[in-house]
């Protein structure tokens, strides 16, 4: 299944959310996930099915001021 | 002093961009004794590499105060606080919302927009605004329970650009603490903004792109006490002709 990560297109085989990011390497526990514009909390992963053409955003701690 | 109840003896909060080094970030946040820190969210590479930086950051003891830079839009702002609060663990956002790209002046409709959705989930709520006293109250009226004036354009070092409105703010909300973010260049603007009775200060860049970082976060520590005490101690009035200081009277007839 083809989905975009952080406007890049990757090539996914789980079909769940967090499986997808484990499969990816997102394996951090400081990373914030949305999909499609619409946050998704690291509890409600795991519930998430995703489908081809999701736009997927995964952020990490930077540095802000 | 207290932030939404946690109660803050530093009244330096300080970015964490563009220091040299994590460790001259490091550093100057011990040297200077901040207790809040700014942060923000940025896209991951798989792998990961933003660990280090949070780990190093956490290590600090600082409350961690996220952001919501470069969102141009309430909905994004939202989003991304809603992301921040997942990542940090905290309920405080540092809400902004620009305006243009350039100035990076607030888009105040959508900042008070941003901060009634924010409030009413629960989030802590502080508001990089402009020193407009309506938009002031309206943000209050949202749920914020302090404000976030700029003194310049976020980034410009230009001190505070209108010393008289934020006199006029401090006037208009004696019971709301306020924080001077964005635009300050040196120490000297800092204590200026402290003795007009703002609460604190928040910079960045003034810190991070000194010659010596930990030098000048210890001088900005340094100038924000002083000018806090300046203001407890009630400066005198400016008077438009001199006066002498030295008394005329007694003084001897030798022309």
């Amino acid at each position: 299944m083809l989905i975009t990560v952080n406007s890049k297109s990757v090539e996914v085989n789980a079909s769940g959310l967090a499986e997808a990011l484990q499969e990816l390497g997102y394996t951090s526990p400081a990373i914030a996930t949305a999909l499609n514009g619409q946050f998704v909390s690291r509890d409600a992963r795991a519930a998430i099915t995703l489908t081809h053409g999701d736009a997927l955003e995964v952020l990490a701690p930077m540095q802000g001021g | 002093m207290q932030f939404y109840g946690t109660e803050i003896s530093s009244r330096l909060l300080l970015g964490t961009a563009q220091y040299p080094s994590p460790k001259v970030l490091t550093d100057a946040i011990r040297a200077c004794g901040t207790e809040i820190v700014t942060v923000s969210l940025r896209r991951e590479s798989a792998g990961g590499s933003g660990d280090g930086f949070w780990q190093g950051l956490r290590d600090t003891g600082c409350h961690i105060l996220p952001n919501t830079a470069g969102c141009h839009t309430a909905q994004e702002a939202v989003t991304t606080a809603q992301m921040a609060r997942d990542v940090f663990g905290t309920n405080w956002i540092k809400l902004e919302v620009i305006g243009h790209s350039d100035t990076l002046q607030p888009d105040v409709f959508a900042l008070v927009e941003a901060a009634r959705v924010l409030a009413q989930d629960g989030f802590q709520v502080f508001p990089y605004t402009t020193d407009d006293l309506v938009v002031g109250e309206k943000l209050l009226d949202a749920g914020c329970e302090l404000l976030m004036p700029w003194g310049a354009p976020i980034g410009s070092g230009q001190g505070l650009r209108n010393p008289d409105a934020l006199r006029a703010m401090r006037a208009h909300f004696p019971d709301t603490p306020l924080i001077i973010d964005a635009g300050i260049g040196r120490p000297s603007d800092a204590c200026l903004a402290m003795e007009l009775g703002m609460d604190a200060v928040l910079l960045n860049t003034a810190v991070a792109k000194a010659g010596d970082p930990v030098g000048m976060a210890v001088a900005m520590t340094g100038a924000i006490k002083a000018g806090r005490a300046g203001f407890a101690a009630d400066p005198m009035d400016s008077r438009d002709m001199a006066v002498p200081s030295t008394p005329i009277l007694g003084m001897a007839e030798l022309a």
